[in-house]
């Protein structure tokens, strides 16, 4: 049996796929700062992967090297057994990879509506002339788009800020729309970056339990960046710990949680 | 008490997506058209069409143009002028080389030049925003009246330099020249400016309208969720020149009949399509109405008010104008950003909430 093209099930009954995206000896530069040094890792078909680190490691520019906002310095990305070659981050929007940001990146004059149409984007296709009288497809496609989006808007409870411009919303609701817009593009891959932080403890087991609904009911893959430890060990399938731009562990939770170097990192005695 | 959404329950998302989705909203819409079409036609005079309703509409149909591009798609622009200029000419030179062609055609054919030229200087915005983007847009201002100016192809040779309209009919009636009717003129210009509002309209509320919205708030943020910044800000130049080329054909072929490109089209007129678009307010379709009645109608009112009735000089009329254009769009930009349509829509919000504020 191949573990790379065939998947498992995990102890607690979890289907896992086969790899759906190998990162190969990514290395990222800017200027003299290593930010990622030389790390392979790679993310199967619907695990939840967590990727953890202290601060100023290197989690934040692996997503964005995974998403095609980076582009490495050296290494390869491959996606669904292809070699991704370089690409504009609106071409990779399009093979089905879906983000949030560290930093909130919502569009704050639009309404929580409109800001999560905008994840459907790529799938609308009408021309200008349809759209600017707005007759046949364009009307057909918005109808048909905005009943996904109501669902998704159901399933993250926030029916009754629809029309709320963005910028109106405290903290906790922008994220949760922000994850809302990554899955109105119904992505394969979903990366969330920091997804909790900042959340007082009631907004984030909602969001967990969001996360691993997504998981749950759409087959959605899912890397995540988390600080939160036990939110990590609950989580995730596999977890991939980062120091200094390279990568000090990979596995499951509990044999990351007794690799010594990973230890040391987080006790801090392996660096002066 | 009688404006209100309860009570008007939507059905399907086509309804809550409708342009007026109060139903009191809608009922004032259709009597504002059945005014404008049924009742102003037949009571107009050649006073009140020179000096309030035709500029009004065409002034209207520009901002909306300019509306598109910098409300909606955050790409300043202070090329307007030239862009109408374009049109205008565009339009003269179809008016006179195809004389059996109806005007009504060549108006939509100078916006489609127009576009073309739009986007050939929307090209930069690629590379650059926000204050230098404005400063090449200000070069194609000068650039474009410089143009019209020197090659005498354009104004077909003739010993002033300057273009006249000449006369055509749309069904019989005169809608250019010296024997163009008040009515006339009126008519072409709600037709088209009716036109271009339900076309922006429908486009701002839809697919390409959320790129545009998109690319203005968070470019990156846009990008990553599969936007692209090429082609959508592309077409936000096309869509605002095709509506501003409109503008200025109507302007010089309807409104003027003769034109001197510096003098109608010059840097004066891009800066007050701006102001009419930031006092009305950026970003939405009805604050362009607002703006543009609002910056046609204050000399008029200060004339008659401060010339007429009070007896004061003509230029200290002027000036006080100037002074009080500039102090709002000081006060404006400062407080509030989304103009005359955010100050409607916060007195719509309390009235909803009237008499029960809580
Ligand atoms: N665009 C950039 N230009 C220059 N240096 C950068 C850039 N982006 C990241 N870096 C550097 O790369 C290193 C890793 O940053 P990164 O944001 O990936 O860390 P992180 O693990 O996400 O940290 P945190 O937990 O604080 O979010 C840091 O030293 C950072 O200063
Ligand atoms: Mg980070």
């Amino acid at each position: 049996m191949n573990a790379m093209t065939e998947g498992y099930v995990t102890p607690d009954g979890r289907q896992i796929g086969p790899v759906l995206m190998e990162m190969k000896n990514i290395t990222l530069r800017f200027g003299g700062v290593v930010a990622i040094k030389d790390i392979s890792f790679d993310i199967r078909e619907g695990e939840i992967r967590a990727i953890i680190g202290p601060n100023g490691a290197g989690k934040s520019s692996m997503l964005n090297v995974i998403s095609g906002f980076y582009v490495p310095s050296e290494g390869e990305v491959w996606f669904r057994g292809q070699k991704r070659g370089p690409m504009k981050p609106y071409e990779v929007a399009r093979l089905g990879i879906a983000r949030t940001f560290q930093n909130i990146a919502l569009f704050d004059g639009m309404s929580v509506l409109d800001n999560i149409m905008t994840g459907r984007l790529t799938m609308m296709k009408s021309g200008l002339l349809s759209q600017a009288l707005w007759f046949g497809s364009a009307e057909r496609e918005e109808n048909e788009n905005r009943a996904k989006v109501e669902k998704i808007i159901d399933f993250l409870e926030i029916q009754n800020i629809r029309k709320t411009p963005v910028g109106r919303l405290p903290y906790g609701l922008k994220k949760r729309v922000e994850l809302a817009r990554a899955l109105a593009a119904e992505p394969k891959i979903l990366l969330l970056d920091e997804p909790m932080a900042g959340m007082n403890v009631e907004e984030k087991e909602d969001m967990c339990r969001f996360i691993l609904d997504v998981n749950d009911e759409f087959g959605t893959t899912i890397a995540l960046i988390e600080h939160d430890m036990g939110v990590v060990m609950d989580l995730s399938d596999r977890v991939v710990v980062m120091d200094y731009g390279k990568k000090i562990g990979d596995g499951t939770p509990d044999e990351v949680r007794n690799n010594p170097d990973v230890i040391n990192a987080y006790l801090g005695v392996a660096h002066e | 008490m009688f404006y209100r959404e309860a009570g008007d329950f939507k059905t399907s998302y086509r309804q809550d997506s409708q342009t007026f989705p109060i139903r009191f909203d809608r009922w004032r819409f259709y009597a504002v058209l059945a005014l404008a079409f049924g009742v102003i036609p037949f009571v107009i005079n050649d006073y009140w069409a020179n000096s309030v309703f035709v500029p009004f509409l065409i002034y209207a149909i520009a901002a909306i143009g300019l509306n598109i591009l910098t409300g909606y798609a955050g790409q300043v622009s202070l090329g307007t002028g030239g862009f109408m200029a374009v049109g205008a000419y565009a339009c003269y030179k179809l008016m006179t080389s195809f004389p059996e062609v109806s005007i009504l055609i060549h108006v939509l054919l100078a916006g489609g030049v127009t576009a073309a030229v739009g986007v050939l200087f929307g090209l930069p915005s690629l590379r650059i925003k926000g204050f230098y983007l404005a400063v090449a847009t200000l070069a194609a201002q000068f650039f474009l009246v410089w143009l019209f100016n020197k090659v005498p192809w354009f104004y077909n040779f003739s010993a002033s330099g300057q273009i006249t309209a000449p006369d055509r009919t749309v069904l019989g009636y005169f809608v250019t020249g010296a024997q163009t009717s008040a009515t006339a003129k009126y008519l072409v210009c709600l037709v088209f400016l009716v036109l271009v509002a339900l076309i922006a309209r429908n486009l701002t509320r839809g697919t390409v309208g959320r790129k545009w919205m998109a690319i203005r708030d968070m470019d990156i943020a846009a990008e990553i969720i599969g936007v692209n910044p090429l082609t959508t800000k592309l077409t936000a130049f096309a869509v605002s020149s095709f509506f501003i080329g409109i503008a200025g054909a109507l302007f010089f072929a309807v409104y003027l009949g003769a034109a001197e490109v510096g003098e109608a089209f010059g840097i004066q007129k891009s800066f007050l399509i701006l102001f009419m678009v930031i006092i009305g307010g950026l970003g939405s379709i009805f604050g362009s109405f607002a703006g543009a009645a609002f910056l046609v109608l204050l000399p008029v009112l200060l004339k008659n008010l401060l010339v007429g009735t009070l007896g004061w000089p003509t230029d200290l009329a002027a000036h006080i104008e100037l002074m009080i254009v500039g102090g709002l769009i000081v006060v404006f930009l400062i407080a509030e950003p989304h103009g005359l349509a955010q100050l409607w829509r916060l007195a719509k919000e309390k009235l909803r909430l009237w008499p029960f504020p809580h």
